[in-house]
C-alpha cells in the first residue's frame, strides 16, 4: 500500500460517506479500506465525527416557541 | 334557466372555492407546523443565539403563511421554509462579512484524526467513543466559527441532512459551489476543533 494510494482515498472518503461518489471511484475507496488500517481507523473516526456533530450541534425547539407559531396561523388573510 | 338560478350556482362555485382553499389552508399550516422543529435545529446554528434563532423561525412562519400559495403541494415542504429562512437571514445583513475566497487554504481531510494520533496514539482511533474526547462545546464553537457562506452549507447538509441538490435550492447557489464550500467549510471545523480541544 503505498502513500499515493492512501491520498486518493483520503481524497475520496468525503464524497464516499456522503455516497457521492462514482460507482469505480467506490470501488477504489473500498478496495483501499478493505487493505489499509491506517484509512479504515480514520474512516470509521470521520463516520463517528459526523455522527457526533449531527447530535452534539443539534439543540430543540424551546418549549414555548410553538404556541407562538400557531398564534401566526391564518393571522394575514391572503386574497381569500 | 332563470338569472338568479345562474348567479346562485356562481355563488355556490365560489363558496365551494373558498372552502377548498381554508382547508387546504389549514392542511399547509398543519405540516408545516410539524417541521419547526427540524426547522428550529437548523436555524439555531445558523444564528448566533437562541433569540435570534426562534426570532427567525417566527418571522420565517410569519411569511409562509402569508405566502403558503406559492408552495407546490407535494413538494419539499422543508426545504422550501429553509428557503424562506434562509433568504430572511440574508437580508438581516450578514452579506457584508468577508468571502470565502479569502479564507486561508485549510488543512487536510485527516487533519484531526492525525492529531489526535498523534497525540493520543494511534489506537486511540479504534475505541468507540474516541470523538468524545471533543467537547459538545467545543463543536458548537467551532461550528459558530465558520464564515456564514460555508456555516449554511455545513448545517444543511450535515446537521439538516439535505441533499446537496436540496441545499443548492434552498441557497440558490450552484451544486458544485454547494460541494466545495461543504468540502472546505468541513475542513475548516476539523481544523478548528483540532486547535480548540487538543492543545
Amino acid at each position: 500500500m503505498s502513500d499515493a494510494d492512501c491520498e486518493k482515498c483520503e481524497e475520496l472518503l468525503q464524497g464516499y460517506l456522503d455516497r457521492d461518489l462514482k460507482p469505480e471511484e467506490v470501488q477504489t475507496a473500498e478496495g483501499h479500506l478493505n487493505g489499509c488500517e491506517y484509512c479504515r481507523r480514520r474512516y470509521r473516526f470521520e463516520a463517528q465525527l459526523r455522527r457526533y456533530i449531527r447530535t452534539t450541534a443539534s439543540e430543540r425547539m424551546p418549549a414555548g416557541l410553538m404556541a407562538k407559531l400557531t398564534e401566526l396561523r391564518g393571522g394575514t388573510v391572503d386574497g381569500i | 334557466m332563470s338569472e338568479s338560478g345562474a348567479a346562485d350556482r356562481e355563488d355556490e362555485d365560489a363558496g365551494r372555492r373558498i372552502a377548498n382553499d381554508a382547508r387546504e389552508r389549514v392542511r399547509f399550516e398543519e405540516e408545516a407546523l410539524e417541521l419547526a422543529d427540524q426547522v428550529y435545529r437548523v436555524a439555531r446554528r445558523m444564528v448566533g443565539t437562541r433569540e435570534e434563532a426562534e426570532e427567525l423561525v417566527q418571522d420565517t412562519y410569519a411569511r409562509a403563511f402569508r405566502s403558503w400559495k406559492s408552495f407546490t403541494p407535494g413538494t419539499n415542504m422543508r426545504a422550501w421554509l429553509l428557503r424562506i429562512l434562509t433568504n430572511l437571514n440574508t437580508d438581516r445583513g450578514r452579506k457584508i462579512q468577508r468571502t470565502p475566497d479569502q479564507q486561508p487554504l485549510e488543512e487536510s481531510d485527516y487533519y484531526l484524526a492525525n492529531r489526535l494520533a498523534a497525540v493520543e496514539g494511534e489506537q486511540a482511533l479504534e475505541q468507540e467513543q474516541v470523538v468524545e474526547r471533543l467537547s459538545q462545546g467545543g463543536v458548537v464553537n467551532a461550528l459558530a466559527d465558520l464564515p456564514h457562506d460555508f456555516r449554511d452549507v455545513v448545517v444543511l447538509v450535515d446537521l439538516g441532512e439535505f441533499s446537496y441538490a436540496d441545499a443548492a435550492q434552498i441557497l440558490d447557489i450552484p451544486i458544485g459551489t454547494v460541494m466545495s464550500r461543504l468540502h472546505r467549510g468541513r475542513r475548516i471545523l476539523k481544523q478548528t476543533l483540532a486547535e480548540e480541544s487538543l492543545t
